[in-house]
């Protein structure tokens, strides 16, 4: 057995059918509800024999057409094992998906990214801002109904000037 | 009075020369001491991961030299191994050996910039023309094999863009001869220097346990004593064939990730000089004529060839239903690629998972306490690129 398949043997028999195994192989895929998702993340990282401390990566994909639309997918890493496993979950448009910021540090800023990119609202982020986008930003860019030109592109750029002042680029 | 402390708020950024690119921090200081840091990103967004989206497997490759702009052939090679992982070809030893030797003078040449300008930032201004001279080195070796000094784009999905030149593995071998003396040359000027020792012991420490929460990954982890290097974890191109070994710190601090990083050059150049030693002979590119493009010289001779090239560079392929995510160590951590495959010819979803981006998160932790000054030693020795952060 290798420790892929130890992973999904102990996933298994912790959650039982609160989780489905997308991939087997060389690395495991599995789904699980948003409910139990930081319980499973949780599993994974303090469990004896599995320790994923590390997360690797945390991203969204848009499944346009879909429903719920969005996954949101959580790469996790074990020092000890050599091993990665992706753990997803789906969420609706306007969902929200459970904060694991204080699980990994890292989530912080990888969570606002996500957020930025795909609008993924995470319940308790404690700074759930934009990170690469400007902070008045329209829209969120990687949906697939976003246009990769983006809004406006043939327009001038807009001049935000102090109040008062007569607005000498219009 | 006591209870009502007031604190001196400054823009550090995102004009600064140590931070390395547009990085704006905002620093809240009592005194001299540096209560709150926040990094704001995002100046250099060019919306890479949207922009593949639109291009197809092999168009998407030339974006991937634009994030680490130090360190193109690294990025070349973590974003072919998703893709050969998505399709499951197998590239050919020599092929393999090839960028096992491009990518490891890739990190030494991105090394000697970082060497070059944290001394510098730091105030230790002679290693740059040091470090720049041999870079120079490589750059031109890797300009006779690939065309370009910055942009390569020479690693490609299936193998490589051609064989290398008959005079390189003797410019390789002279250069790896030569090197290690070079490195001492720099050690001289700076290990045991008691200006730089003062300016980097047990500043901006990082323990293991928050090392390993931010998910710090590459020279800053293994600084921090957490041994984790892709490249032994997780095999990729033939790395298990040879000897090497990963340098660790101890403490977490600016002189650990210095010291980690001028051992790393050292392991680097004996990889090389390995694999140009045993370089097998053969073909580069995987016989998969579906995906990996024809020769130059076939697509001039023969009609089949030149129109398999332009349907592939037209067309591109479709690589079956699935996810695959490839991550190679690139001088600044674990770079890797997650595509997510439709079934088209074009990337469903082109995930960059950017170590810079993530060893920066945890620079606000490690500048906390911390003074004004070393909040420049602390971005160096990161070693942070925002092509790489902003994407």
């Amino acid at each position: 057995m290798n420790s892929a398949e130890t992973t999904i043997a102990k996933l298994r028999a912790a959650f039982g059918g609160a989780l489905t195994v997308e991939q087997a192989g060389s690395q495991a895929v599995v789904v699980v509800g948003k409910e139990r998702l930081r319980e499973v993340l949780l599993f994974l990282r303090d469990d004896g024999g599995l320790l994923y401390s590390m997360m690797t990566d945390l991203f969204a994909v848009d499944r346009f057409g879909a429903f719920p639309r969005f996954e949101v997918a959580y790469l996790l890493n074990s020092l000890l094992v050599k091993e990665r496993v992706l753990v997803k979950v789906r969420a609706g448009e306007g969902e929200s998906v459970p904060t694991v910021s204080d699980l990994w540090r890292a989530a912080e800023w990888l969570e606002r990214e996500a957020y930025d990119m795909f609008g993924i609202p995470f319940e308790n982020h404690p700074n759930l801002r934009r990170i690469l986008m400007v902070e008045d930003f329209d829209g969120y860019p990687l949906r697939k109904d976003f246009p990769t030109e983006g809004y406006g592109f043939d327009k001038p750029f807009k001049v935000s000037l102090e109040e008062g002042e007569p607005d000498e680029a219009g | 009075m006591a209870d009502e402390k007031k604190y001196m708020t400054i823009n550090m950024g995102p004009q600064h020369p140590a931070t390395h690119g547009v990085l704006r921090i905002l620093l809240e200081l009592d005194g001299e001491i540096i209560v709150k840091a926040t990094p704001f990103i995002g100046y250099l967004h060019r919306g890479v991961e949207k922009l593949a989206e639109a291009r197809t497997y092999h168009q998407a490759l030339t974006l991937t030299d634009r994030l680490d702009y130090t360190n193109g052939l690294s990025n070349n090679l973590a974003y072919c191994l998703a893709c050969e992982n998505l399709c499951g070809i197998d590239v050919p030893k020599r092929g393999r050996y090839l960028r096992v030797i491009l990518a490891e003078l890739q990190r030494i040449a991105a090394h000697l910039i970082w060497i070059g300008t944290h001394a510098l930032d730091i105030g230790a201004m002679t290693l740059l023309f040091y470090a720049f001279r041999e870079r120079e080195t490589i750059l031109d070796m890797l300009e006779t094999v690939t065309g370009a000094r910055l942009t390569p784009s020479f690693i490609r999905i299936g193998g490589l863009a051609k064989d290398v030149p008959p005079e390189f593995p003797g410019a390789v071998k002279a250069f790896v001869q030569d090197f290690p003396r070079r490195v001492d040359e720099y050690e001289t000027l700076l290990t045991e220097n008691i200006i730089w020792r003062k300016r980097t012991r047990n500043i901006a420490r990082l323990s293991k346990e928050d090392a390993v929460s931010y998910g710090v990954t590459g020279p800053v982890l293994r600084a921090s004593g957490v041994y984790y290097d892709v490249r032994k974890a997780y095999p990729y191109s033939s790395y298990e064939d040879f000897g090497f070994e990963i340098p660790m710190g101890e403490r977490g601090d600016v002189f650990d990730r210095y010291d980690v990083r001028v051992r790393e050059m050292r392991q680097s150049n004996r990889i090389i000089g390995q694999a140009i030693e045993r370089l097998p002979d053969g073909p580069v590119n995987a016989d998969v004529p579906s995906i990996v493009p024809p020769a130059k010289e076939d697509v001039e001779h023969d009609i089949a060839a030149l129109i398999r090239h332009f349907k592939l560079m037209e067309e591109g392929f479709r690589p079956p239903v699935g996810e695959a995510y490839g991550a190679v160590e690139s001088p600044k951590g674990e770079l890797g690629f997650y595509l997510v495959s439709d079934g088209t010819n074009k990337p469903f979803r082109f995930r960059i998972r950017p170590p810079s981006f993530i060893n920066l998160g945890s620079v606000p932790k490690m500048i906390e306490g911390q003074m004004v000054a070393d909040v420049i030693a602390a971005i160096g020795s990161v070693d942070i690129v925002l092509g790489e952060i902003d994407r």
